[in-house]
């Protein structure tokens, strides 16, 4: 009963006419969506992240190739509900989130998340919204990473770091972004489009059809 | 291991003064304490400004077991924080160790030093002023007294509710895979299972959610209104006011110090 | 009686009414004609997917704009689309967690009237009524999360009724509460209707809760068209056949194998004796002094005894929070004892140590197997056949051993014609076949299932407790916990009431 519609690549990435108002269904699933992955960074702390704090501190910024995995959320929320603002909106949601529940990094929590939402928002922003596919998830993990290395110079005082730390932790932040966050991300909502979680999004309707 | 841990609010014990804050102050308080403090990377200013806090925090009621039960995050961000600019801080003044990129010199180690306090100045007053803030009562203060749109506040404050659900959901599923005969290897390919299914149980229960709002005439044109006031106060500018104070006391004894060192010099 | 506080009743129309969904080919709904009078009392009755709940959620304005999906013909509420007449149309749906919507049992109620822009002191006095119309009196700060599932719906039912709707929708709201939590809602929704006089349609396979409530039955047909409408007396006579077909309980039919029952009351007949004649019993698992508990610091129940039998089943029952589930998980080797010991029969441990909870979880594949109440909650494969092969690749077999065990329960559990699809898009009647078959594939000696028959329409019942039964009597142990009478009839061979804090055994 279940056939995948035979829609070309081009015709998936590209959202039909669609308003930019944001329904209720819209926020509440962004929502949703930065609760859900801040919890499921709380759970992998659980199973066994104090290695990585460890090797970030020692490391002169290697620990910059799994940033990317936290940078998934605003990506997400971008691919998914596909309007201005979502990106920006799920980070800042679940940087909001994990400074109530009570983080290390404090009010930082919240910079870095309107920082990082900004990286992947500027991405979408810049496909005029209309765009959605694994180039734009690429580059807007890629610039979530940036955004937050820029971030991080400040905040954390990484411009009191030697060059070749900065330089090497921003290409493994960026990589990282667009392949943790980007790649990652882009496969995570088509595997979620394919269990119909999805259907009141145009992101879910483009890629499966149920006849 | 449990995830209960997580679970927030725990009754606590009650905080003098601070309990009586609207939430949207303490957040106001927060950002306006740490924020200048971001602007340097000095010890001076971070010890002032930790100080003054622990003996205000002290004051208001947090006592030492309750510091050690929020704040332990911190205590252990701090020294990784300092380890990290202790090896590749900019190096000047004498040389002690190398090692390829890293360099442990007399300015990394006085940076070291430097960022391990300021990790604390800066994370403490968020963790210990946002304790016991209810989230219904933030976004009430953030949609009445920031005037921020309530569609998107009321959004968010709904669907972070569903929190204690997926803690739920992600328990049962861990049970599930032992029973499924998955459960002996592959932490990291069964943890993306869950984390998958999570998504997909989130998604779903967030569009159910977003219909019965809309059913209770969530979303329309008609302007809202507020079943519970969220008020400010007295002791929201009290606690302000303490925060510009603080942070300027800090700054303006590093500058007196001569210890002084913005972040982009 | 505050009549005068009671808004008219609404009037519906449809003509020529129709939905597609934007990712449907077909429309959920095509060509409706209905005409609802102000006050009236509509059970709305139809296959899965023949769009009753599309109608309900556009009649109360929600079915999304118009890059959800399309619309044809006309639908009104007093006149009006019904997106235009919010809050004149108050809608209650099935998942009592997912209606929830703010932390505070007060707070959740006036949400309706503050997006309606009703003034502050009108709010609090119109709260209180509907808590107490309810009947759920609690402090206005209690949290909602505390609540049950009959407490949350009645809760989802005060926060509608608040909003003063002529028209009450009524979404399945009974199909995920036990006996108690049916009774709740439905005396809860006749105490309202009574008092407001307001036009309800309600959608519900089991029509014995609702059918002396309502005084019209609508049918819609598989493809969303009308096919019936009129008094339940004439209508769920004449389409017998059709309802019964498409998993409808209509009272009074009797189950196959003659047990007679109602929904919300006790089993009417006696059990058919599958525990007959089995004198050298052999307890698969047995349990003494057992404490139960998620976490070492909330222990549930103490002191529990329990034997499991092979070849009969075994039901677990009891109010809510008495630690049903937990006990079950804790007999499945999923949850540590927190006193006492489980211990499997010798025979069962076949070489392993005694206590389940000791083994791997591979080596509990073909001894215990336990099927979730969420199904979804134990998928872990991207489609059916996956699902139904991961048990049997954690045992390593073959693949073409694997595949002829697939290929079996496909069959026997018509799933066979879903083979490729996502296990998170079937129905909820496939998804727990699904669950079953999933557990059963690397066949355990002992079955655990909780709440297996949940919210389920007649067919997968029937086909469900039949599978059981089989299994039963071929020497399977099976162990469920449930709250359904017929169930119990069919499948209670042995019998665990757990009270509170205290258990007592029943042979």
């Amino acid at each position: 009963m279940h056939t995948t519609s035979p829609t070309t690549p081009s015709a998936r990435e590209v959202a039909p006419k669609r308003t930019f108002r944001w329904r209720v269904v819209d926020i509440v699933v962004a929502a949703v969506i930065a609760v859900a992955t801040g919890l499921l960074f709380l759970f992998w702390n659980n199973i066994g992240y104090a290695w990585f704090v460890a090797a970030d501190a020692v490391t002169p910024g290697l620990g910059g190739i799994a940033v990317g995995i936290w940078l998934i959320g605003g990506v997400l929320g971008g691919l998914i509900i596909r309007k201005p603002g979502a990106a920006l909106f799920v980070e800042l949601v679940a940087a909001i989130v994990s400074a109530l529940i009570g983080n290390q990094w404090g009010i930082e929590t919240i910079y870095s998340g309107l920082a990082q939402g900004i990286g992947a928002e500027l991405v979408f922003a810049l496909f005029l919204y209309r765009r959605f596919g694994l180039t734009q998830a690429i580059l807007a993990g890629a610039a979530a990473g940036a955004a937050a290395w820029t971030l991080e110079l400040f905040v954390s005082g990484n411009l009191q770091k030697s060059a070749e730390f900065l330089a090497l932790y921003f290409g493994t932040v960026v990589v990282s972004g667009a392949v943790l966050a980007g790649l990652v991300g882009w496969l995570l909502v088509r595997a979620l489009a394919a269990t119909g979680a999805l259907s009141r999004f145009a992101a879910g309707q483009d890629v499966t059809q149920r006849v | 291991m449990s995830a209960e841990t997580y679970s927030v609010p725990q009754a606590a014990a009650r905080l003098r003064f601070i309990d009586r804050v609207n939430p949207v102050s303490r957040l106001a308080a927060a950002m306006l304490l740490t924020t200048p403090l971001l602007l340097t990377v000095d010890w001076v200013s971070a010890a002032t400004a930790l100080v003054i806090q622990l003996v205000l925090f002290a004051l208001a009621g947090v006592t030492l077991p309750t510091l050690l039960r929020r704040a332990w995050p911190i205590l252990i961000a701090a020294p990784v924080a300092g380890v990290s600019m202790l090896l590749y801080g900019q190096p000047s003044g004498e040389e002690y160790w190398t090692f390829w990129l890293a360099r442990i010199t007399d300015g990394s180690i006085e940076l070291a030093v430097a960022v391990t306090v300021r990790v604390l100045a800066i994370g403490l007053p968020a963790v210990l002023l946002f304790m016991h803030v209810d989230p219904t009562e933030l976004a009430d203060g953030l949609a009445q007294v920031w005037h921020l749109p309530s569609r998107f506040v009321l959004g968010a404050l709904a669907g972070a509710r569903l929190v204690g659900l997926f803690i739920e959901d992600w328990q049962a599923m861990s049970l599930s895979r032992r029973a499924r005969g998955i459960g002996d290897h592959g932490t990291v390919r069964r943890f993306a299972t869950m984390a998958f299914a999570l998504l997909v149980l989130a998604i779903r229960r967030g569009s159910k959610l977003a219909t019965a709002m809309e059913a209770r005439g969530f979303g329309s044109e008609v302007p809202r209104t507020w079943a519970r006031e969220s008020r400010v106060g007295w002791p929201d500018l009290v606690l302000v006011v303490l925060a510009v104070t603080i942070a300027a006391v800090s700054i303006a004894s590093a500058v007196w110090a001569g210890t002084f060192h913005a972040v982009w010099s | 009686m505050s009549r005068s506080s009671a808004p008219a009743p609404a009037a519906i129309e449809a003509r020529g009414w129709g939905w597609r969904h934007a990712s449907r080919l077909r429309p959920a709904v095509e060509k409706l004609d209905l005409r609802i009078h102000p006050g009236e009392r509509v059970l709305l009755l139809g296959p899965s997917g023949a769009g009753k709940s599309t109608l309900l959620h556009a009649l109360a304005g929600v079915h999304g704009g118009d890059d959800e999906g399309e619309e044809y013909g006309e639908l009104m509420v007093d006149g009006v689309a019904p997106s235009a007449a919010r809050g004149r149309a108050g809608l209650v749906l099935q998942d009592p967690d997912s209606q929830v919507i703010l932390a505070r049992v007060g707070d959740d109620v006036a949400f309706g009237c503050e997006n309606l822009g009703v003034p502050r002191d009108e709010i609090w006095p119109r709260v209180r009524r509907a808590l107490a119309d309810v009947g759920l009196e609690l402090p206005l700060e209690h949290p909602s999360s505390a609540l049950s599932g009959g407490q949350k719906q009645r809760l989802a039912l005060a926060g509608a009724i608040a909003m003063r709707p002529g028209l009450l929708l009524l979404d399945e709201p009974t199909a995920n509460l036990d006996p108690d939590g049916v009774r709740e809602v439905r005396d809860a929704v006749g105490r309202v209707l009574e008092r407001t006089r307001a036009t309800l349609v309600v959608v519900e396979h089991r029509v014995d809760v609702w059918v002396d409530l309502v005084e019209r039955v609508v049918v819609l047909g598989r493809d969303g068209r009308l096919i019936a409408d009129g008094t339940p007396g004439v209508v769920l006579v004449e389409q017998r056949r059709e309802l019964l077909d498409a998993g409808v309980w209509v009272p009074g039919v009797p189950l196959p194998g003659a047990v007679a029952f109602d929904v919300t009351g006790q089993a009417t007949a006696a059990t058919e004796s599958g525990s007959a004649g089995r004198s050298a019993i052999e307890h698969a698992l047995t349990a003494r002094g057992l404490a139960i508990g998620r976490r070492a610091n909330a222990v549930v129940q103490r002191g529990l005894e329990l034997d499991v039998a092979a070849g009969a089943s075994t039901v677990i029952t009891g109010p809510n929070g008495v630690g049903k589930s937990t006990l079950a998980l804790t007999a499945g080797g999923l949850l540590r004892p927190l006193e006492g010991r489980v211990e499997a029969s010798a025979a069962l441990a076949s070489g392993l140590k005694r206590e389940p909870i000791a083994w791997r979880s591979r080596e509990l594949l073909t001894r215990i197997g336990t099927v979730f109440q969420e199904p979804e909650h134990q998928f872990v494969a991207s489609t059916v056949e996956g699902e139904l092969a991961v048990g049997l690749r954690a045992l390593r077999l073959d693949d073409v051993a694997i595949a002829a065990r697939v290929h079996e329960l496909l069959e026997r559990l018509r799933l066979d014609h879903l083979a490729r699809a996502n296990p998170f898009t079937l129905s909820g009647g496939e998804k727990r076949r699904l669950s079953v078959a999933a557990v059963l594939a690397t066949r355990p000696s002992v079955l655990i299932l909780d709440e297996p028959t949940f919210g389920q329409d007649r067919s997968t019942w029937i086909e469900l407790t039949a599978l059981l039964r089989e299994l039963v009597d071929d020497g399977l142990a099976l162990v469920s916990v449930t709250h359904d009478a017929a169930f119990i009839a069919r499948l209670g061979d042995e019998r665990i009431v757990l009270a509170a804090s205290t258990a007592r055994e029943f042979a």
